[in-house]
Parts: C-alpha cells; structure tokens; sequence
C-alpha cells in the first residue's frame, strides 16, 4: 500500500492537467453565473406580489432555488467523477497507459485505491465550493440560508463518491466510452427514480412510490440528494414544509439514520468487487 | 543463482485461441534471447504472462525465482510493452520520476539524467510526451524500463520504432546490459538485429517453439565459394574443413585465388523455414 499515496499524487495530477478539468471549471463559472442571475430575478418577482400568499415567499423561494441548484452541483459532480474515474482501468490499458505502472510492484489494489482516492481529491472540494457558491449567491440574492449547511453538502459530496466508484467498477468492464455512457444511464436511472416518486406521491400511488424507494437505494446518491434535499428545509414546517418537498427533481426525502450506513456498504462493496475484478484481469 | 527468466510449460488460452501450447524458455543472468515469430505467434502473450499482466492457463513462470506477478518478481524486472504510452502531460523526466518512486528506486536525479543520457534523450529531458515523436517516445520507454536497474528485462519490439542510430544505440545499451550481468528477453521482428547482438534465439510459431539455439547453431554451412581469376567456383557439399585442400587443388591447376567464403545460411532463411516459409 504504500504505492497509493504516489498514485493518488499521479490521478490528481492528471486530474489537473488534463483539458475536461478546464472545460468542467470554465462550465462550473458558467453555471454560477447563471444561477445567481435566475436566483436574483426569481427573488424580485417573489417581492412583487407582496405577501398575497399564504407561505412564507423567501421560504418558499430559498429552498426551491437552492434545492434546484442542488441538482446542478450533483450533476457537474457526477461529470467531473465520470471523467476522472471512466477509463481508469479498461480504457487506460487499451491506450496503453495502464500496463507500465501495473508492472511495478505496487499492488493492483493500491494502484486502483490510489485512482479513487485521485479522484476524491478533486470532487469532494468542488462539490463543497460549488455547494457553498450556490448558498452564497441564494443569501446575497434573497438573504436565505439552509436550514443545515454542512451535512447536505457532505451528501452531495458522498453521492458524487458513489459515482466515482461505480464509475470505477464500470471502467473494469467497459472501453472509455462505453462506460462513460454507462454512468450517465445508471445516473439519468436515479433521476428518473426521484421523478417517479414524485408523480406517486402526487397521485398516491404506493406502486410508484415503491419502485421509487427501491431505486434511489439501489442507486444511493439519489438517495442522498433526497435527504439533502430535505435538511435544507428541514425546520420549515406547514405549508412551506410541505410545497417545498414536492420540489423539482425529486421530492425531499427523509432517509432515516441508515442512509449513512448503506451508503457505507454500498461504498466498500462496490469497491471489493472492483478490486476483485481487477485483480484477474488480463491486461 | 536462479535463471533470471525461467517458463515451464507455459499455456495461455484466449476463449477458443491457443495463444500458447506449452512452450518452455529459461534466459540466463546475463544472457540476451531474441524471441523470434510470426505476427501472432504469442510472443506478447509470453512475455506478459512473464510480467504478471495476464495470468498464464497453465504452466509455471518465475523471474529470478520467484512465481510471475508476485512484488518480488516485478521488482527485479523492467519491461517495456509493444503498445505502450505515458500521459501526454508528462516531460521525460517526470516519466522517469513516477517510475522510481513506483519502482522504490533511489537513483534520484543521477539516474534519470544517466538513463536519459543512454537513450540519447538527454537533451529532451523537459520535452513533454505529447510533443515527442513516436521514436522518441519509444527510446523513453527503453529508459523507464531501466529505471531500478532491473535484473531481468523484458522487451517487446523495442527498436520498431526507431532510425538506425537509435537501433543502434540500442544495440549498445543491450551489450552493456549483458556486462552487467542483467538478462533480457528481445521480441523482435528484425532479424539483422537479433542475429547481432544475441545469444540465443527462441521461434515460436502458432503458441509452440519451433526451434531454439544460438545464431550459429541454427545456420546450416551451404557450402563453399572460392573467387578465382576465372570466376566464382561454388562447393555444395563442402565446408570449413575442406578449404585448405580445395585452395590447393586450385592452384595446383594453375587458378589464382582471390576470395573464399564459407557459406551458411541466415537467420532469416533458418527462421522461414522453421515458422513454414510463406506463412511469415
Ligand atoms: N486479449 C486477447 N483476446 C483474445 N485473443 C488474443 C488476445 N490477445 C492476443 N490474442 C491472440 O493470441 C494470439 C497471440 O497473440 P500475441 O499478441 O501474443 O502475438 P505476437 O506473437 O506478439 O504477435 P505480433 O508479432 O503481431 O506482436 C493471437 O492469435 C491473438 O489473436
Ligand atoms: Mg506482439
């Protein structure tokens, strides 16, 4: 293990150096901006109707905006994960780049830990700079703040892990792009959960609402958008409360104190079967 | 001392391909063997069995004895893959850094510098990948396979690339190793090359050995020719023992010689006849 540190340092710094950071850098401070123009205008137009609503607007607004934009830190997350993570064992060796570090004597684990711990390096602090923008941008334009800060950041942050290591798990199997294709299906597969509950809690239909439960923890980052979805609200209660959890994307869901716990599982599991892949395969 | 190379029956099948039916190969500490064959022959999937990159369907393979693939075997080898790249962001000499911290090598600047300087790189060591050539590319990938200084040394193809000074080069750098006692396993398809500089030559043809010796173990005598004042005269049936008495009979008959040249057959035909002519 003591080569993981070394590939750790050599995945980050690919990381950096190579052009799809610079493209993510130059969206990210795109999507920024744009965030900040619609959160601004949607404020104003909130104020002009001037208390005719019986819910608090800057509740209301707040919590949909940020939950919205939410969304976009995951997504922009789960690009920059794909990316760093989609070529990292099948598409490496078929460009020849894998086969002269595996011969050194570092293990194949070590050389795939040290990958995903790369990649950590790079998405957990985007995921928390994009999270703290966007909350910054939500305080300066209508003075709204979440009702939890840290831990919903820190549940984007695991669920765009996740999809580092799923993305990890499919670069075994799959040439680059196939993979990457694969990731975005496996992530469009969570999104569409999310939508589905929605539409069931709207209809009361426990089918819909079932299926969706079932996917969004199979595919634990959506689960952990929910919950963060749910604890930047979490002290609204009433009608707010309620108007806000049928938000975009989704709804708010409270998982329960075992999200933490299969997130974990899911987590080392993921990464013992990759590992295990790994270790057999002919390169 | 154990072989620095040492393959005993070594199969290798790919869904229904035999890539390898059995083949056994040792290369000394020291010993340069030039593993020759068609395209496909299973040459690549020798040698990376050897590196612990592929596992090997049967069969035992051991770098200074120790079992293929195990930390102890790869650290004692350097090996240099057939389709090979580093990342394009990289220069020659952070290649080379990467590799010796991969390889726990403490060579430190002294010998990145030596290693670029014995591949004619030194002048390019700030150059970054993506902007070398193929050629240039392929000598930085002999230099990160000497990183370590490894006892055993695989290669494969590693001069496709390059002119003939950097064949050359290469050739020199294979002597040097041989001094230093290292063994090194050569896949190669230039046949000049190999006759040049190794020991021992290994043809494998469809996954088997077909033939293995020295350069001139393998060559068969094809007579002999003798230059006189009245033309060539050629001598099927005779060889090196026979010369002095053919000169002489020459001259008895009144002839002036002025060349003799024993004849045997290349590599090259010793090779298309083991792999089965047209075929290569
Ligand atoms: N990953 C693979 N999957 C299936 N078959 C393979 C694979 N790699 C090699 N083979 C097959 O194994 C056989 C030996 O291939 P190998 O690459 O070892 O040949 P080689 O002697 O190195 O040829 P060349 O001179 O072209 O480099 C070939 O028939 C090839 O098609
Ligand atoms: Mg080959």
């Amino acid at each position: 293990m003591r080569a993981v540190p070394i590939i750790a340092l050599y995945a980050l710094e690919e990381a950096l150096r190579r052009r799809i950071f610079h493209v993510v850098l130059v969206l990210t401070a795109l999507y920024l901006a744009l965030y900040w123009l619609g959160a601004d205008t949607a404020f104003e137009e909130v104020q002009q109707f001037g208390g005719e609503l019986p819910v608090e607007e800057k509740e209301l607004t707040g919590g949909t905006l940020f939950g919205l934009s939410m969304f976009g830190t995951l997504f922009l997350g789960a690009v920059l994960a794909a990316f760093l993570t989609l070529g990292a064992v099948r598409g490496d060796a078929e460009r020849g780049l894998l086969q002269p570090l595996v011969v050194r004597p570092l293990g194949r684990s070590a050389l795939l830990v040290g990958r995903l711990l790369g990649a950590a390096a790079v998405c957990v602090p985007y995921v928390f700079a994009v999270f703290t923008a966007c909350a910054l941008i939500t305080r300066a334009a209508g003075d709204w703040w979440p009702d939890q800060f840290l831990r919903p950041g820190a549940e984007l942050a695991a669920g765009v892990l996740v999809i580092a290591v799923l993305g990890l798990l499919g670069s075994v199997f799959l040439s680059a792009t196939a993979n990457g294709i694969a990731i975005f299906m496996v992530f469009g597969a969570g999104l569409v959960a999310g939508l589905l509950g929605q539409i069931g809690e709207a209809l009361n239909s426990d089918t819909l609402q079932t299926v969706a439960e079932r996917t969004s923890w199979a595919l634990p980052f959506e689960a952990l958008y929910q919950d963060a979805l749910y604890r930047i609200t979490s002290e609204s209660r009433g009608f707010t409360g309620l108007a806000i959890q049928l938000g975009p994307f989704g709804g708010a869901q409270a998982a329960g104190s075992n999200l933490q716990l299969w997130v974990a599982t899911y987590f080392v599991a993921a990464l013992g079967l990759t590992l295990a892949a790994f270790s057999r395969k002919d390169l | 001392m154990p072989p620095a190379l040492a393959v005993h029956d070594i199969a290798k099948r790919y869904g229904r391909i035999d890539a390898l039916k059995g083949v056994d190969l040792t290369v000394e500490p020291g010993e340069l063997v030039g593993l020759l064959g068609p395209n496909g022959a299973g040459k690549s999937t020798l040698v990376k069995i050897a590196c612990g990159l592929i596992r090997a369907s049967r069969g035992r393979a051991e770098i200074c004895g120790s079992p293929a693939g195990s930390p102890a075997a790869r650290a004692a080898l350097g090996y240099l893959a057939e389709l090979f790249r580093f990342p394009g962001w990289y220069s020659a000499e952070e290649v080379l850094r990467l590799h010796q911290r991969l390889a726990g090598s403490h060579g430190g600047q002294s010998e990145r510098r030596e290693l670029l300087d014995l591949v004619g790189l030194a002048e390019a060591h700030r150059v970054r990948v993506d902007a070398m050539s193929k050629g240039m590319q392929q000598r930085l990938g002999i230099a990160q396979a000497l990183v370590g200084t490894p006892q055993v040394l695989l290669l494969d193809e590693p001069t496709s690339a390059l002119d003939p000074a950097g064949r050359r080069t290469v050739r020199a750098l294979l002597e040097e190793l041989r001094r230093r006692n290292i063994g090194v396993l050569l896949n190669s398809h230039l046949l000049s090359e190999v006759e040049l500089v190794c020991d021992r030559v290994v043809i494998l043809s469809h996954g088997a050995v077909v033939a293995a010796g020295s350069p001139a173990e393998l060559s068969r005598p094809r007579g002999v020719e003798i230059e006189t004042d009245r033309g060539f005269k050629h001598f099927a049936d005779a060889g090196r023992d026979e010369v002095p008495a053919l000169v002489e009979q020459l001259v008895a008959e009144g002839h002036r010689i002025y060349g003799v040249h024993v004849l045997a057959t290349s590599l090259e035909e010793e090779y298309l006849q083991a792999v089965g002519g047209d075929e290569a």
